[in-house]
């Protein structure tokens, strides 16, 4: 009895290649280029607001950035005189964001250090919602309630500063106005920027490498020995992108503002006093009866803004990643 | 035969003595801080909020510094001034969560969710129309904004974490300062590019490629940590069965990671809902309904509560309050849905 031996059939042999299929090429094809919508949408921006605002920044060239008169006058001939100057806006806008970083980013560290070495974790996780839920209220509400509930309470505390520390200057007020002060803005600001200054912390201080944590306390240190010999010095370079990602949100902050803030064109440090400004609601401010040669003026001012915070948010994520990274 | 049991112990539990003594101190404080107020000039509920914990450091610090000294003191200071950094901050929350309810609710009626401003207007007595229209507005504006920006968010999250190709570091960067973008730059944006440029006028479309801007980042960054979730052992598999990338991603990881894009989707809404600023160049303010999304102004509930919030009479401002108390309503609400899929997305790994 014989077995018939089956033929031997060598199939082809296979092609072996790195070479991606149609439908993955066509796939990586998208994806990559919607990928760079960032890029594109980002660019767009700088381009169109610059075309825009050119007449306006040829005119008033680096005045623009450092005069603060703001007006559009005609001369006899009927033509019209333009003085467009963001100075005293510039300023302003930095005295109330320097306002509010005074005040958030000491609550923010505390409430990032209480998150993460103090709570229990029941209260952690409701006050982990609570400050989720604040960066998601609109911020048009933190107008209305900067207005009609802050406000009151806020100018008080504006009347008992000017009393004990009126003799500081940027305390002092020429007339005894205080409501819509920046001081006020810049509460209202802080409260917008807590959020971000407390989550970046937090996530910067739950980083901390367990390992220096543990030689900490068996060292004999107490807690606060350990978050201020370990904890602190790992984290500072993340509690300062924090805060700079604050700034950057205070700097474009527009509603809010504008509903607490008395905008005029006269540059002032003494915060307490009813008068300042922000180059993001005098945009909207000016921006009803606005006549050609201002719509331009506006697009400039809006270019400048968009730079500073994107200088400023550029700077802030690379300091929060370096520093992230770091602990890994 | 005799059975040694093990009593457990938790040395690092705080004992009974040391809880008795915690709640005996706040108590004295509690007496303490009431008892300042009663008897110098000092009043209100900030006076009697520092000074309980004034008065708590300074109790807690006596019960302390037999057992550990100045660094005892030193390290329940630290406790306490942490536990008031959050309690301030979360009595923020509570003020403006009390103030848009308490103010809110009392210009609620039928008539505000149901009718529009056509004939009405922001001056008269409440009950007279209402900000339907404005709802709706609202909707059709996150309608086309998730439309357009939640496949550009997704895709450019599937690009860093499937494709990792060489711009990945440049496009996270960029995405990360694009969400740093102020909301007026990307009206102004708008205005500038198309508005002047085209025949287009302000219209609910705009608007919407307004808050797109917006709204990409946010989509972007979530969407880009819950892919990062996804086990890697799940592509592996796919890849070995011999599927080809594409379908790897588009029937494994996409839709294991379903739950969490949603939850980028509503987060991105949650951003937008409530931004005013881009709004008032984009798509201009509207009384009444207007379901043609490409052409005409829009009513939108930011516009309406801006308008209230300007107009200064007492009708105007109740009207903003119950404006703003639906709109967070709502925001609340989609809170609340990310929050439940986006921990039912975590728990699954």
């Amino acid at each position: 009895m014989s077995v018939a031996t089956p033929a031997k059939v060598t199939p082809p042999a296979r092609v072996i290649t790195t070479k991606p299929r149609v439908s993955d090429q066509i796939f990586r094809g998208i994806v990559t280029t919607f990928s760079f919508s960032a890029l594109v949408i980002l660019s767009l921006i700088a381009l169109f607001l610059f075309l825009k605002g050119f007449n306006t920044l040829k005119e008033q060239g680096f005045g623009f950035i450092t005069h603060f008169e703001w007006s559009v006058t005609q001369d006899a001939a009927g033509k019209d005189v333009t003085h467009f100057g963001l100075q005293a806006m510039l300023v302003g806008t930095v005295v109330i964001s320097f306002v509010a970083l005074f005040i958030a980013v000491p609550l923010s560290v505390l409430t990032a250090l209480f998150l993460t070495f103090y709570a229990p974790e029941r209260i952690k996780k409701i006050l982990v919602t609570i400050v989720d839920l604040m960066a998601a209220f609109p911020s048009i509400l933190y107008g209305l309630w900067g207005f009609f509930v802050l406000m009151p309470m806020a100018e008080y505390w504006a009347k008992l500063i000017h009393k004990w520390l009126g003799w500081i200057y940027i305390f002092d007020v020429p007339q005894s106005v205080y409501t819509r002060s920046p001081f006020i803005a810049g509460i209202v600001l802080s409260v917008m920027i807590i959020p971000i200054i407390t989550s970046v912390s937090r996530e910067v201080f739950s980083q901390t490498p367990l390992d220096r944590v543990q030689a900490a306390y068996a060292l004999g240190a107490t807690k606060w020995g350990m978050i201020r010999a370990v904890v602190l010095p790992f984290g500072a370079g993340g509690v300062v992108g924090g805060s700079m990602l604050g700034l950057g949100r205070a700097f474009g902050e527009t509603v809010a503002v504008f509903s607490v803030l008395n905008i005029v064109f006269r540059t002032n440090f003494q915060i307490l006093f009813t008068q300042g400004g922000n180059v993001a609601s005098m945009i909207i401010q000016k921006w009803g009866e606005a006549g050609p040669a201002e719509i331009s003026a506006l697009m400039a001012a809006g270019l400048v803004l968009f730079i500073l915070t994107l200088i400023v948010n550029f700077l802030a994520n690379a300091v929060v990643n370096r520093t992230v990274k770091s602990g890994r | 035969m005799s059975t040694t049991s093990v009593k457990q112990v938790r040395p690092w539990a705080p004992s009974v003595t040391d809880r008795a003594m915690t709640g005996l101190s706040v108590v004295l404080a509690i007496l303490t801080a009431v008892i300042i107020v009663a008897v110098t000039p000092m009043k209100g509920k900030l006076a009697y909020f520092f000074l309980f914990f004034i008065a708590w450091f300074v109790i807690d610090s006596i019960f302390v510094v037999r057992k550990m000294g100045a660094k005892g003191i030193r390290d329940g200071l630290a406790a306490k001034v942490t536990l008031l950094g959050a309690v301030i901050v979360s009595m923020a929350v509570f003020s403006i969560l009390w103030a848009t309810i308490s103010r809110g609710i009392k210009g609620l009626n039928l008539a505000f969710v149901t009718q529009n401003m056509r004939n009405a207007s922001m001056f008269d007595p409440i009950g007279k129309g209402g900000i339907l229209h404005a709802i709706l507005g609202t909707l059709m504006l996150i309608a086309i904004a998730i439309i357009i920006s939640v496949p550009m968010g997704i895709l450019t999250a599937l690009y860093l974490t499937e494709i990792k190709g060489k711009a990945s570091g440049l496009i996270q960067f960029l995405v990360q300062a694009m969400s740093g973008v102020p909301s007026v730059v990307a009206g102004l944006f708008i205005y500038a590019a198309i508005i002047l440029n085209t025949p287009l006028r302000s219209s609910a479309f705009l608007g919407g490629l307004a808050l797109t801007i917006l709204m990409v980042p946010t989509v972007t960054r979530t969407a880009q940590e819950v892919l990062n979730l996804v086990p890697r052992d799940l592509r592996e598999a796919g890849l070995a069965m011999g599927a080809t990338q594409w379908k790897t991603v588009a029937l494994v990881v996409v839709p294991a990671a379903r739950s969490g894009l949603i939850t980028a989707t509503i987060l991105g809404v949650a951003r937008i809902a409530g931004e005013t600023a881009p709004l008032l160049f984009t798509v201009g303010v509207f009384d009444s309904y207007n379901f043609n999304p490409f052409k005409g102004d829009q009513g939108t509930i930011p516009t309406v509560v801006w308008r209230g919030l300007l107009g200064g009479t007492p009708e105007s401002v109740q009207r903003a309050w119950s404006a703003i108390f639906v709109l967070l309503v709502v925001v609340l609400i989609m809170f609340v849905l990310a929050r439940t899929l986006g921990s039912k997305a975590m728990k699954k790994k």
